[in-house]
């Protein structure tokens, strides 16, 4: 059975066959590249290494160690006992271990400064169906959320493709490291009227993705005085949360909440992920934290499309109801990234690159303006493919994250071994030699 | 889904519309002398969709469920408690699949070849559309990306391998619900309509309709031909969309049928399809019970009959989608296994990338992919599980007749679809939820009334019967013997133990009330 090659006579939704679905951007395409070469330290060692995931693999062995010595947990005991309960649990409430020991790890993750009610954690099959979800329920198609740039490419998709949302950018810029500001805010809310779009409220990432950084308290009250204000939402995907190199330097909107007494704290939703934290994006846990009743209840039955498989609920609920694995996992994964981070900030300087200060996440935002011909957008696009086909370095380019000042990188360094970093280092410091030397000819060796 | 609600529910009116809040315990954040009105206030600053009803979860069937919630019933601790009969779960060969474990437990431990496998398992997301996770790792590819292979395989062993799979055509998603909803997504517009032949699962008000905004045009069905779908009724739900000026984008069957038990026959599909082709409309089949099949006439897919009757008709074939879960062959509901199966490469594009939203997890899919692998295992798996469910069928069917009850004649499903209406006071919807609160409430089984799946007739009732022991299900049949006897004898309930539920009543009439109004209205 061939399907012509033609338009299918019966029509398919606007949403299917439009490009909302946003693959077609080069964050995607350079996945692509990555994927016909793929860098392997013995048998492909000219290949695209991949520094466009951001995957945390650097504490793997803390989890696997955990397994060995609970088999038990990922086997449901002896003979299986516990198997039937397990396999037939679809309450969408989540199994009630899960969720303590999900509200019990986020409250670790903020260093106890924040207390997290069991009741509250709505489960969904990670953070890209709470984002999804949580746009469907507080805003209309047609309506917009206001999200700062530079964002994280997959929120014009998670955002706007099913729920036929807007989002209406929020501009920072390197003259204050990309923080937002309430003029930007304004500026950002003044235009989506201008366009008699309703703003439903500002969704925002701390740690921020890409640029790897906390947002301050003081800038988070400000965010929080600007929603009060215009009576709209608040959503504060802090997947990163755990990324943080130093449990003192993350604030998160629950504590800024907790000082107001919560105040006014129902137009405030929190969406959290095991992927980034725990390095497990495979087995889909999200959770949405809402201080409103009726978004938790709403959530709650919405999170029927997408359920957490109910094994993968009894592993972790295990897993991160010990204490002692917690602690020790959250310390030990902070201190590698870190060092990480460290790593590749020396390295890129080395080679005279500069990047934003960063203090959290997976990635560094790099800025390499100063070699752009022109500071246009295409000028980028062409660095950025020429990073990709000649260094061979899979890198996100800032206009993939809607970042308005070209030249910005994001470069993610926690999805591959330390060897793997200092070979994508070199060629980094290759190019740049290669470029003082011959003017711009990008003749050299890959190592 | 999701049969445990728990919590207390207050009703608050918010601009003359009824809704339920759930209170968590919060009250540490919130006074609660002043959480009405903030929650009143804050509805407004929510969307239409979370404060509109189309989550379907006032309807009786979600109410059933709540109530069973409150008083389970449980063999030593609560013998007069209420026994659940509303839930088409699968528990009948689990011992099966245990067994398999315990006999397996060194292929399910995450080490292929020697190695660990954990992180590769636990980077693994990538949705069959995405190149960039297709490793040259020979071990994830052992233990994972065989998956959809598996899938297809076990798939065309339920339908005796009548009709090939091809693994590039499936998506996997988080459940039926999620495929369901995801084909919804790709094949119709907000405002669009599929036409659904009464009666139907519940769950599709939410599942089709809620974030959707598509509507459900019921084809209605009738216990005069055994509510086999017709021409006419085809017909004459198309003409009411046109009344309604719904533009039809498709017509979504279940087949074998929920609530009936019935697999379509050979003519039934047939008019589907000559029908689909005529209006040039899309045919989504959910065949999640195709194999709970224990009778003839053996199952027919839509795909099968499509290749009789037109094996050349290629825009048919790209027309053509089919719905399927592990949930309820397998019994395996909390895992959230589903998948789409589609020529339309077109679809299979959109709904790969939909299935973002709603991926199956990694460790689940690498469990699964080891016991859908046994081949040996799976086709003994398959037989056995369909003569326990035929067994199961028959003792509910002759413990019914022995109360004078009479069955829709079935041959796949976790459920008979029960004649009641010689029980009705009349022949209305109001004496069916007259008749369902006692059931409920003082013979004590959760049955499902027929409205609630929008039969257009009064009187018939869905009964699960493998959900349950032996036991429970004997006992269950005793009630209703004894629940009849009484209706046809004398009073009933007075020398009853389950003094709870009818101090209870009260209290459940009154809000029962409300939802006949609601239903009232609705319908």
């Amino acid at each position: 059975m061939t399907i012509e090659d033609e338009q299918p006579s019966v029509e398919l939704s606007k949403v299917a066959v439009s490009e909302t679905h946003g693959e077609d951007s080069p964050y995607f395409a350079g996945w692509k590249a990555y994927d016909e070469d793929p860098y392997h330290e013995s048998s492909n060692p000219s290949g695209v290494i991949q520094m466009g995931l951001a995957e945390n693999q650097v504490s793997f062995d803390l989890l696997e160690e955990y397994l060995e010595h609970h088999p038990q947990e990922a086997s449901w005991g002896k003979g299986a006992s516990g198997f039937r309960e397990n396999a037939l649990f679809q309450d969408y409430h989540g199994l009630q271990s899960f969720r303590n020991a999900m509200a019990s790890f986020m409250g670790q993750v903020r260093g106890e400064r924040a207390k997290f009610d069991p009741d509250r954690v709505v489960l969904t099959a990670g953070a890209t169906a709470a984002n999804e979800l949580l746009t469907f329920i507080l805003a209309n198609p047609g309506d917009a959320l206001l999200v700062p740039t530079p964002y994280y490419p997959g929120f014009d998709r998670d955002l706007r493709w099913r729920t036929g949302v807007n989002i209406v950018p929020v501009h920072c810029d390197s003259s204050n490291n990309f923080q937002v500001t309430p003029q930007a805010l304004d500026a950002a809310y003044s235009k989506a009227e201008a366009m008699n779009i309703k703003v439903r409220g500002v969704l925002i990432t701390n740690p921020s993705n890409p640029l790897g950084a906390t947002i301050q308290r003081s800038v988070l009250g400000e965010i929080l005085d600007f929603v009060t204000r215009k009576n709209i939402h608040l959503v504060s995907d802090e997947i990163y949360s755990g990324s943080a190199f130093s449990s003192t330097e993350f604030v998160s909107i629950a504590e800024v909440l907790e000082a107001r007494d919560y105040k006014d704290s129902e137009r405030v939703h929190i969406v959290y992920s095991l992927s980034k934290d725990l390095g497990l994006p495979g087995f889909r846990v999200g959770t949405i934290y809402s201080y409103n009743d009726w978004v938790v209840t709403t959530a709650r039955r919405m999170s029927s499309f997408t359920l957490i498989s109910s094994q993968t609920q009894q592993l972790l609920a295990s897993m991160l109801s010990d204490k002692s694995f917690t602690q020790n996992y959250i310390k030990t994964n902070r201190e590698r990234l870190k060092k990480r981070y460290q790593t590749i900030i020396e390295g890129l300087r080395n080679a005279g690159i500069d990047c934003l200060e960063g203090n959290a996440g997976l990635f560094c935002w790099m800025n390499l303006s100063p070699l752009l011909e022109k500071p246009t957008r295409e000028c980028e696009l062409d660095l950025w493919n020429t990073v990709l086909q000649e260094v061979k370095l899979n890198i996100s380019p800032g206009s993939s994250c809607h970042c308005s000042e070209p030249g910005w990188f994001r470069v993610c360094f926690a999805n591959m071994s330390e060897q793997t970093l200092e070979v994508a280092l070199k060629r980094i410091h290759q190019f740049m030699e290669g470029r003082k030397t011959n003017g711009g000819n990008l003749n050299f060796l890959l190592i | 889904m999701g049969p445990g609600m728990g919590g207390s529910i207050n009703k608050i009116n918010v601009g003359g519309a009824w809704t339920t809040i759930v209170h968590a315990s919060t009250s540490k954040h919130v006074a609660p002398a002043e959480q009405r009105n903030k929650l009143c206030r804050y509805m407004k600053m929510l969307s239409r969709k979370a404060t509109c009803h189309s989550h379907g979860q006032d309807s009786s069937y979600f109410l059933g469920l709540q109530e069973y919630e409150k008083n389970p019933y449980h063999e030593v601790h609560n013998p007069s408690g209420i026994i659940q009969m509303g839930l088409a779960e699968n528990q009948l060969s689990f011992d099966l699949i245990e067994s398999w474990l315990s006999r397996n437990s060194d292929r399910t431990n995450f080490i292929e070849n020697g190695r660990s496998i954990f992180r590769d398992l636990a980077l693994f997301q990538d949705y069959h559309g995405l190149p960039a996770f297709k490793k040259a790792d020979e071990n994830l590819n052992l233990a994972v990306n065989i998956n959809s292979q598996v899938l297809a395989e076990f798939v065309e062993e339920i339908r005796g391998n009548k009709v090939r799979f091809d693994p590039n055509k499936l998506v996997l998603t988080a459940g039926a619900t999620s495929a369901n909803e995801t084909l919804i997504f790709c094949l119709a517009e907000p405002g669009e309509a599929f036409l659904v032949p009464t009666p139907y699962y519940p769950g599709f008000d939410r599942d089709l309709k809620w974030r959707t905004e598509v509507e459900i045009v019921p084809v209605h069905c009738s216990s005069l031909n055994h509510f086999r779908l017709t021409k006419s009724a085809l017909e004459e739900a198309y003409q009411q969309a046109q009344k309604l000026k719904l533009k039809v984008k498709g017509v979504l069957i279940t087949n074998p049928s929920n609530p009936l038990g019935t697999t379509m026959t050979k003519d039934e599909l047939h008019h589907l399809i000559t029908f689909a082709v005529a209006k040039e409309i899309h045919i989504v089949s959910d065949e999640i019970y195709s194999g709970t099949v224990f009778d003839s006439p053996s199952f027919v897919s839509v795909i099968e009959a499509a290749k009789i009757k037109y094996p050349k008709d290629t825009t048919l074939w790209s027309r053509i989608h089919i719905v399927y879960s592990l949930s309820k062959d397998l019994g395996l509901p909390g895992f959230r296994v589903g998948m789409i199966y589609s020529n339309n490469e077109a679809v299979i594009s959109a709904a790969t990338k939909m299935s973002s939203f709603g991926l199956v997890s990694s460790q689940t899919q690498y469990l699964l992919s080891k016991i859908l692998g046994d081949r040996k295992f799976t086709k003994y798996y398959i037989k056995e599980n369909q003569r326990r469910v035929k067994k199961r069928h028959e003792m509910l069917v002759l413990g019914l007749k022995k109360a004078g009850i009479r069955c829709l004649k079935s041959n796949a499903g976790l459920f008979c679809w029960v004649d009641m209406r010689h029980l009705l006071r009349t022949s209305t919807f109001d004496a069916e939820m007259e008749l369902w609160k006692k059931i409920v409430c003082e013979v004590g089984l959760n049955i499902s009334p027929g409205s609630s799946c929008h039969c257009s007739e009064p009187g018939w009732f869905r009964v699960c019967f493998s959900n349950m022991s032996k036991e429970t299900l004997n006992l269950s049949m005793q009630r209703i013997k004894a629940f009849v006897d009484s209706i046809n004898g004398g009073r009933y309930g007075q020398n009853d133990a389950r003094s709870l539920c009818s101090s209870r009543s009260k209290k459940v009439t009154c809000y029962m009330g409300f939802i006949i109004v609601k239903i009232c209205l609705s319908t």
